[in-house]
């Protein structure tokens, strides 16, 4: 049932669009739940783990290692 | 103490039940005596009780039997986002294989355990290869010997406790694989521990072959004090000096009693911040859903008064 909107503010277009594109079919709505699910942890683990390794920086082998390998 | 006031609770309990028999009978001076007994039978069995209690929490500040108490040292990898510092750890290995390892063994520590903390694995390889590993059986049942590899264990300096306590006095040199964990005061105690020998104040006598050290329960402690300045050469330049090499080597016990410490802290820090998220969310959530029934009026309309 797309979203009736009971007057033309902006944020009810919003959600028309986004029901329409999203939420309408349950194919594409169980995708977008899956691809954003992958894409929300990447992006989280991507931030916190450079957060991570910001707070130790020099402390952490990585941080030491290029010391003991000889390439 | 506590026959005693259990014979007197006794009494005090019969005396009631007989005063109860006659308390429909009797008058109201029977009951008052009644209650009169049973608050001194309280009271009796609470003073009794109190000076249990106390008699059995002893407050006990005895240095020389339970060791001085180690000072709380502002050890960096114990902040909450902090990890180890890994150039300590390897600086600490050193120091437990040119010093420790003499006595003490590392049971639960394998060779592959060091790579990507202290040692790249070709060090790590290169390291096992120097001890010799008892192997077998082989095709026709004997046990051979056969150079270390990354899943061998730390190499034992004993063959078993009795040879360890033969060689050391009767003193058995324990593992340190938990050892900061297993001690009260943890990385403290053990700093404390290396770095705390010293002569015996007057009065303490300390037998032959015993050490004074205040902070081990007891004073006397049968490991003779082994870092000295400069027992050790740093590979990276850092001065080898007795509380340097006491810190590094805790370090490396730290990690040894502790490997998952680094990988536990960044865990307990995503999780955190997810936790906030989604309780963030589910404060907005419960706001939203109720918020209409939350600003809800009710109003009461009088019906207008009927003309007669």
């Amino acid at each position: 049932m797309p979203v009736k909107s009971s007057n033309g503010s902006l944020a009810n277009k919003f959600a028309r669009v986004g029901y329409n594109a999203i939420v309408k079919r349950n194919s594409i709505f169980l995708t977008t739940i899956f691809v954003s699910a992958f894409a929300a942890e990447m992006a989280f683990d991507t931030v916190s783990d450079r957060i991570w390794d910001n707070i130790n920086k020099g402390r952490q082998w990585k941080d030491i290692s290029a010391k003991y390998t000889t390439e | 103490m506590f026959r005693l006031s259990a014979q007197s609770t006794r009494k005090a309990v019969q005396r009631l039940a007989v005063q109860a028999r006659y308390q429909s009978t009797n008058s109201a001076a029977a009951s008052s005596m009644n209650a009169k007994n049973a608050s001194v039978a309280v009271a009796g069995v609470a003073t009794v009780g109190a000076l249990a209690y106390l008699s059995m929490e002893s407050v006990d500040a005895n240095m020389a039997a339970d060791g001085l108490h180690a000072p709380a040292y502002p050890w960096e990898h114990k902040k909450n986002l902090t990890t180890f510092d890994h150039a300590a750890i390897r600086r600490g290995y050193q120091v437990y294989k040119e010093v420790c390892a003499a006595c003490h063994s590392l049971d639960r520590i394998a060779w592959r355990n060091l790579i990507g903390v202290s040692h790249t694995e070709d060090e790590v390889k290169a390291m096992a290869e120097e001890h010799e590993y008892t192997d077998g059986p082989n095709d026709v049942g004997d046990m051979f010997q056969r150079p270390g590899k990354p899943s061998d264990y730390m190499p034992n300096p004993y063959a078993n406790e009795e040879q360890a306590r033969a060689g050391n006095a009767g003193a058995y040199p324990p593992d340190l694989s938990l050892m900061i964990k297993a001690r009260h005061g943890g990385a403290d105690y053990v700093f404390s521990l290396l770095t705390g020998y010293q002569d015996p104040p007057a009065g303490v006598e300390i037998r032959e072959g015993l050490n004074f050290n205040p902070y081990f329960p007891g004073g006397a402690i049968g490991m003779a004090r082994v870092l000295y300045d400069g027992v050790v050469e740093y590979e990276d330049g850092t001065p080898a000096t007795t509380s340097q090499m006491a810190k590094d080597v805790t370090i490396f016990l730290s990690w040894a009693a502790e490997p998952e410490m680094d990988d536990r802290k960044k865990m307990g820090m995503k999780a955190l911040t997810l936790l906030v998220v989604l309780t963030g969310l589910s404060v907005y959530l419960k706001r939203h859903k109720w918020a209409a029934i939350k600003t809800r009026k009710i109003l009461y309309n009088p019906p207008a008064p009927r003309k007669h």
